[in-house]
């Protein structure tokens, strides 16, 4: 999906003023434009800026800062795979290899077709279950470097949405 | 508004329906690890099972029992029954199970965990005296995987927010921390300061805004039992802050966590909901005159934002760069107002603290490490999982009985504890007690509970590299020796790893290390060279072996380095 500039302004107004949080920032507002459109965009850091009374310096020295946000719309499916020491200790090395082999990357980013994006976690969370993979917003524990090439041919097999 | 003896009342009604009722009761266990062993899966699967079979249950979500090993768990209480778990249940089992547990009488003993409660099941052993879990004592985990998180009710039913109403119609704020001093509470997050001290701070600091903030960014990688608690326990969480609240005489809370756990961050919201229905939160709470607020603070990603000042900065919007100190929390926090600072696993302790008692708590524990420990043992370990331990355990005890030792046969090599600056530990070292002080001087810390086992596969450089990789990733940069310091750590160990070793790259290690140790705000930078130095102390042949002989002993480091490499802007 890609958005003129004046609807990608208009989604991420929207977020912002949907916010459910008692206490808006320019982090919370950030936080709420990447859920909304999965990236922030700079039309979206300039009505951050406006909506929370900053400049457009003090929005981009939050959005640089944190690692999570994306600044190019990311591709369609979002597969992120944890390089926490406990995962590097059950293979995670050879997951991620695995990984960048099946969509042609060397690190991290966007495949040429737009299809996946990878990308590195510090911690999943689930350490017990490691290595672990997220892909869509769904944890993958105890995988192994057959299944992570199985789940990607599978996704790549599945139609665009 | 109801008092607390009509909301126990109704929730006893409730309970009682469930878990003495008619109907069968099945749970799951979805928390974090559960999901990523499949157990939203296994979730659908039973739901439709259900209903195609017409069988008549109340099918609940619940969190983390801490026995990952055996997820996704599913546990069954049938009417006249005991409560029998079945482990490792896959979606393609939920047919079988259904037919053969729910519809007939026959649990399959193989694919039994343990049960709970009267009658007894043939070669199988109740669930409490596994060896996973009969040294637990499992206080801030006591409801953890056996009730419903998103049901206030049951929490109540089970002894919930009794401790907060003792607190406010009973003692007068200032013994509320008396008693938390008096149990010997010490922070959970890692500094292991005195609690009760800690609330007293604020309580003295006067002002008509001060601030109770709860820390769950968690971002050490191998922990993962504050997330765990919200998962399976929100409530534990909130009554323990409202407690706090009504000590310190402050009136709003923060609950900050990382934006993306969506386990954690929509159970809490959701708890945080039904309290303010319920009348526990908000104004005039449960008719005492007290008010207090709670509402959750997302943050993006980053590792430093869990430092207590740098969360500050971070909940009022900014990049999450520690502050210089003094001034200190206390006295000017959170929007330059006094502030107090507490780890959700010191907060899940609080309820139980007041409804028993100081002196119970004092009662568990050794020297002036009281209480328990919740521990996440991960990597080459047995039976990976999160454990409620008591202090004074040593952590052979905990790795060898609980944890079932490394597998496969294999030796254990070290210990990566308490976060990535913690360093790592010899496994030779490890018939230290389960104490802060103990733990401190064999140069290991308790921190936030995660231990990381690592077997004799595991090559220390590699191990080290890892880690440090971890913090010149995670470097807020606001102080130049953490930034560059980690950036250029890792060029050498990476050049070590790879067997390219310059002369002198030992002691320009050690230079850097100084640099960061004094020249550093927070304890990511003091800290930093940790991973380094302590892998050298313990392991100074698997370096000398890259360094002289140009080889890695157990083969781990093969080049494939594939860890992100940033310096933030």
């Amino acid at each position: 999906m890609s958005y003129s500039s004046q609807a990608l302004r208009e989604q991420a107004r929207k977020a912002l003023h949907l916010q459910s949080h008692r206490t808006v920032t320019v982090l919370s507002s950030l936080l709420a434009v990447q859920d909304e459109l999965g990236y922030v965009p700079t039309e979206a850091i300039e009505e951050v800026a406006s909506f929370t009374d900053s400049t457009i310096n003090d929005v981009w020295g939050v959005a640089s800062f944190y690692t999570n946000f994306r600044f190019a719309a990311p591709g369609l499916h979002n597969l992120e795979v944890c390089w926490g020491p406990t995962c590097h200790l059950l293979g995670a090395p050879r997951i991620l290899q695995e990984a960048q082999h099946s969509l042609g990357l060397s690190g991290e980013g966007e495949t040429e077709d737009k299809r996946f994006t990878l990308r590195y976690n510090t911690c999943l969370g689930a350490c017990s279950q490691g290595p672990v993979i997220n892909i869509d917003h769904r944890l993958i524990g105890q995988v192994t470097v057959e299944r992570i090439r199985r789940i990607l041919t599978e996704l790549n097999g599945s139609p665009r949405s | 508004m109801a008092t607390y003896a009509e909301l126990k009342a109704k929730a006893d009604e409730r309970w009682q329906t469930l878990a003495h009722g008619d109907r069968a009761w099945v749970r799951v266990g979805t928390a974090i690890c559960g999901k990523a062993a499949g157990a939203s899966l296994v979730v659908e699967s039973l739901k439709a099972e259900l209903s195609r079979r017409g069988v008549q249950a109340h099918l609940s979500e619940v969190g983390c029992l801490g026995l990952c090993y055996a997820e996704p768990i599913v546990d069954i209480l049938k009417p006249g029954k005991p409560r029998v778990f079945f482990k490792n249940v896959t979606p393609d089992q939920v047919p079988e199970l259904v037919e053969s547990y729910l519809i007939h009488d026959n649990p399959k003993n193989d694919s039994v965990l343990g049960y709970l409660g009267e009658g007894s099941l043939d070669g199988v052993s109740p669930l409490d005296q596994l060896s996973t879990m009969k040294k637990q004592i499992r206080i801030a985990l006591r409801n953890a995987g056996h009730i419903d998180p998103l049901d206030i009710y049951q929490y109540i039913a089970n002894g919930g927010y009794a401790g907060l109403n003792k607190a406010l119609f009973e003692l007068k704020p200032q013994q509320v921390a008396e008693e938390v001093t008096k149990s010997g509470l010490r922070g959970r997050g890692g500094a292991a300061f005195p609690t009760g001290t800690k609330w007293s701070f604020l309580a003295r600091t006067p002002g008509t805004t001060k601030y109770m903030l709860c820390n769950c960014e968690e971002g050490d990688p191998g922990a993962y039992n504050d997330k765990g608690i919200l998962e399976s326990d929100p409530h534990t969480l909130i009554e323990g802050m409202i407690i706090g609240g009504y000590a310190t005489e402050s009136n709003y809370g923060y609950i900050f966590i990382r934006h993306g756990h969506e386990g954690p961050i929509e159970r809490t919201e959701k708890a945080l909901e039904q309290a303010y229905e319920a009348g526990l939160l908000g104004q005039n709470i449960l008719g005492s005159g007290f008010s207090f607020d709670i509402e959750v603070s997302l943050t993006g990603d980053s590792y430093v934002s869990g430092e207590e000042t740098a969360l500050m900065e971070s909940i009022e919007g900014k990049r999450a760069m520690p502050r210089y100190r003094p001034p200190f929390p206390a006295q000017s926090g959170l929007w330059g107002k006094p502030s107090n600072i507490n780890n959700v696993k010191t907060l899940a302790y609080v309820p139980e603290i007041i409804t028993r008692g100081g002196d119970w708590f004092a009662g568990i524990g050794v020297g002036r490490s009281k209480g328990t420990v919740i521990l996440c043992l991960s990597g080459n370990i047995t039976y990976p999982g999160m454990y409620e331990i008591p202090m004074g355990m040593t952590l052979r005890q905990v790795l060898e009985d609980v944890g079932g030792g490394v597998p496969n046969g294999k030796k254990l090599k070290l210990l990566q504890t308490g976060g990535p600056l913690g360093g790592v530990l010899s496994g030779d070292k490890i018939d230290i007690a389960l104490d802060f002080e103990q733990m401190a001087q064999a140069g290991a810390i308790l921190g936030s509970g995660g231990i990381i086992v690592a077997d004799e596969d595991t090559c220390a450089v590699d191990m080290a590299r890892v880690l440090v990789a971890f913090c010149q990733f995670e470097s807020c940069g606001k102080c130049f020796p953490c930034r560059l310091g980690m950036t250029h750590l890792l060029e050498v160990l990476e050049r070590i790893s790879n067997c390219q070793t310059r002369p002198g790259d030992m002691e320009l290690m050690q230079g850097i290390g100084r640099s960061m140790t004094l020249g550093s705000l927070c304890g990511h930078g003091q800290l930093g060279f940790n991973p380094v130095q302590s892998a050298f102390r313990y392991f100074a042949e698997d370096f000398e072996a890259h360094m002289k002989k140009g080889r890695c002993l157990t083969g781990q480091c093969t080049g494939l380095h594939i860890t992100p490499t940033r310096t933030r802007p």
